[in-house]
């Protein structure tokens, strides 16, 4: 079980969330907080009309956390807001342990999270970030 | 006489339930109970349960009785000089929280209350909240590189607007312990109130608090291997005979009309409603085994087996301690990063051998920004750990360290 949580997949992404950084030019910026831990999330997104055109993030976490947010940032540009919901939806029914396939098929390595209950707010929090971001983003423009 | 770890274990049931390998290294969060707390508890809880101070039927009475030889085996083993003394809570948080209170009247615009950066969230946030609803500042101690508390110029950090002043005698992250002498003379020299958060100190051993010359002093029973939602406060009795209630309710009051109410004398005036009696009766049960140990055997085990933990750390690459290395004024709790691996990963790896540790702030968020990180990792002893404990952690992150760096 625990292994599995830090498969091959989980991993590599993790170390790509590394790479990446900040938008200087970003509609909206969202900093979250693990309370468990004091993991820390800022996501950045800019906006093309309602779809994401880019996401920039700096993740100072653990390797699920890392991970989580390297899949959302490499799938998230160019979604609409309807689309990360639904993500983020899945994968919550994903750490619920039930079945079906995720709309991003790449949610799927999360799955041994499911077991591991007090992990599942490390692969939640970019995702929530996002939401927020996306929130804000929405009564931004309104 | 060496300690009998083999003999130590038989009295912890959960030994008997976790197959091997366990390595239960998370003692500073919590203890395993004791056989005699876990027998209180069970046999109050299905053989002689009634609620406790009111009722004179037989079953009530005993219950009433062992309630306050609960309460009088705490102040035993407290070093109390009256169990009056000694109020029953559900913990440290509830303990230190009933203090901050009773306390607000002794707090005006413009006071200070000093508190610490070694502190536990529970020793700093219920006195931010009192600074709030009274217009008073918080001013913090701070740490050395060593992860002790900093007493050089205690004049500076105590002055006459000094009111309070919330102390821990052991870090739950360094196991540095406090030397408290110096801050309670600098705090009876302006006349302020110390609170000490006794939490991680009250599982080493047996102590003498009207000695330590605190005014307060809070601490729950399932760190000292009782059962979890008891603990106590001890407070000087003449103060306690000055403070307000907290909360309000049942069996705490004299009489009540519509009108008003007068209050019950200490300590039954700070406990209002049905108190968690069996976790109560736990807690004084575990109290009168540990006040019947060899201390002086358990504590030495205890340090060799610290000081075998923290040779084996500094060994292993990349590991940074926060906290002392020496083995003098401290207890057996060792927190430690590893250096670009999260405390998280880690502890969730170890578990996977079997061993048992904490990962994350550990409710210390001022102390890991003082250290300038987020997270570690912390292995915590107590008197049923052994030398393979200490090993199975080490060779744990060495795996650890292969498989995440």
């Amino acid at each position: 079980m625990t292994m599995d949580l830090y498969n091959r997949r989980i991993v590599e992404a993790a170390k790509r969330a590394r790479e990446r950084g900040r938008l200087a030019d970003a509609d909206v910026s969202v900093t979250r907080d693990n309370p468990l831990c004091g993991d820390r999330i800022t996501l950045d997104l800019r906006f093309e009309g309602e779809r994401i055109a880019a996401l920039g993030l700096r993740v100072r976490g653990c390797l699920l956390t890392e991970a989580a947010a390297t899949l959302l940032a490499e799938r998230g540009v160019g979604a609409t807001p309807r689309e990360l919901w639904r993500a983020q939806e899945d994968l919550r029914r994903l750490l619920a342990g039930e079945a079906g396939e995720p709309v991003w098929p790449e949610l799927a390595m999360f799955r041994p999270v499911a077991g591991v209950k007090s992990r599942h707010e490390c692969v939640l929090l970019p995702f929530e970030a996002a939401a927020e971001a996306l929130a804000r983003g929405r009564a931004e423009r309104a | 006489m060496a300690l009998d770890v083999a003999a130590m274990r038989r009295n912890f049931p959960i030994f008997a339930h976790q197959p091997p390998p366990f390595h239960y290294l998370d003692n500073a969060a919590t203890g395993q109970i004791c056989a005699a707390a876990a027998e209180a508890l069970t046999t109050f809880e299905t053989a002689g349960r009634a609620n406790v101070k009111r009722g004179v039927y037989r079953l009530a009475d005993r219950a009433t009785q062992a309630f306050a030889e609960a309460r009088e085996r705490m102040a035993a083993y407290l070093g109390a000089t009256r169990p009056e003394e000694v109020i029953l809570t559900s913990g440290t948080t509830f303990g230190l929280n009933l203090a901050a209170h009773v306390l607000e009247a002794r707090v005006g615009p413009g006071d200070a209350i000093l508190v610490s950066r070694l502190e536990h969230h529970s020793n700093i946030v219920p006195w931010q909240m009192l600074a709030e609803r009274r217009g008073a500042r918080i001013r913090a101690l701070g740490v050395t590189e060593e992860g002790r508390l900093d007493l050089r110029d205690l004049e500076a950090a105590i002055d006459r607007r000094t009111r309070i002043v919330a102390v821990t005698h052991c870090s739950n992250v360094t196991g540095a312990v406090t030397d408290l002498a110096p801050l309670v003379a600098r705090a009876r020299a302006v006349g302020a109130l110390v609170v000490v958060d006794g939490a991680q100190r009250v599982p080493h051993g047996p102590l003498e608090v009207a000695s330590l010359g605190c005014d307060i002093y809070a601490l729950s029973g399932h760190k000292m291997f009782g059962a979890t939602g008891a603990g106590a406060l001890w407070i000087r009795h003449d103060l306690l005979e000055t403070l307000p209630p907290f909360l309000g309710g049942g069996e705490m009051i004299s009489r009540v009309t519509i009108e008003e109410s007068r209050y019950a004398p200490p300590p039954h005036r700070f406990e209002a409603g049905t108190p968690p009696i069996g976790p109560v009766l736990a807690m004084g049960a575990a109290a009168d085994w540990l006040a019947g140990l060899d201390w002086q055997a358990i504590l030495a085990h205890e340090k060799r087996l610290t000081a075998r933990l923290i040779a084996g750390l500094e060994a292993l690459p990349g590991l940074r301690l926060i906290g002392p290395r020496d083995l003098d004024d401290r207890y057996g709790v060792v927190a430690f990063e590893v250096a670009g691996v999260h405390a998280h990963d880690v502890c969730q790896l170890l578990d996977g051998f079997g061993v048992c540790t904490r990962g994350g702030h550990h409710c210390a968020q001022p102390l890991m920004d003082a250290f300038g990180t987020v997270a570690t990792v912390r292995a915590s002893l107590a008197p049923y750990n052994d030398a393979d404990d200490i090993d199975a952690l080490l060779e744990g992150l060495e795996q650890v360290i292969r498989i995440l760096r």
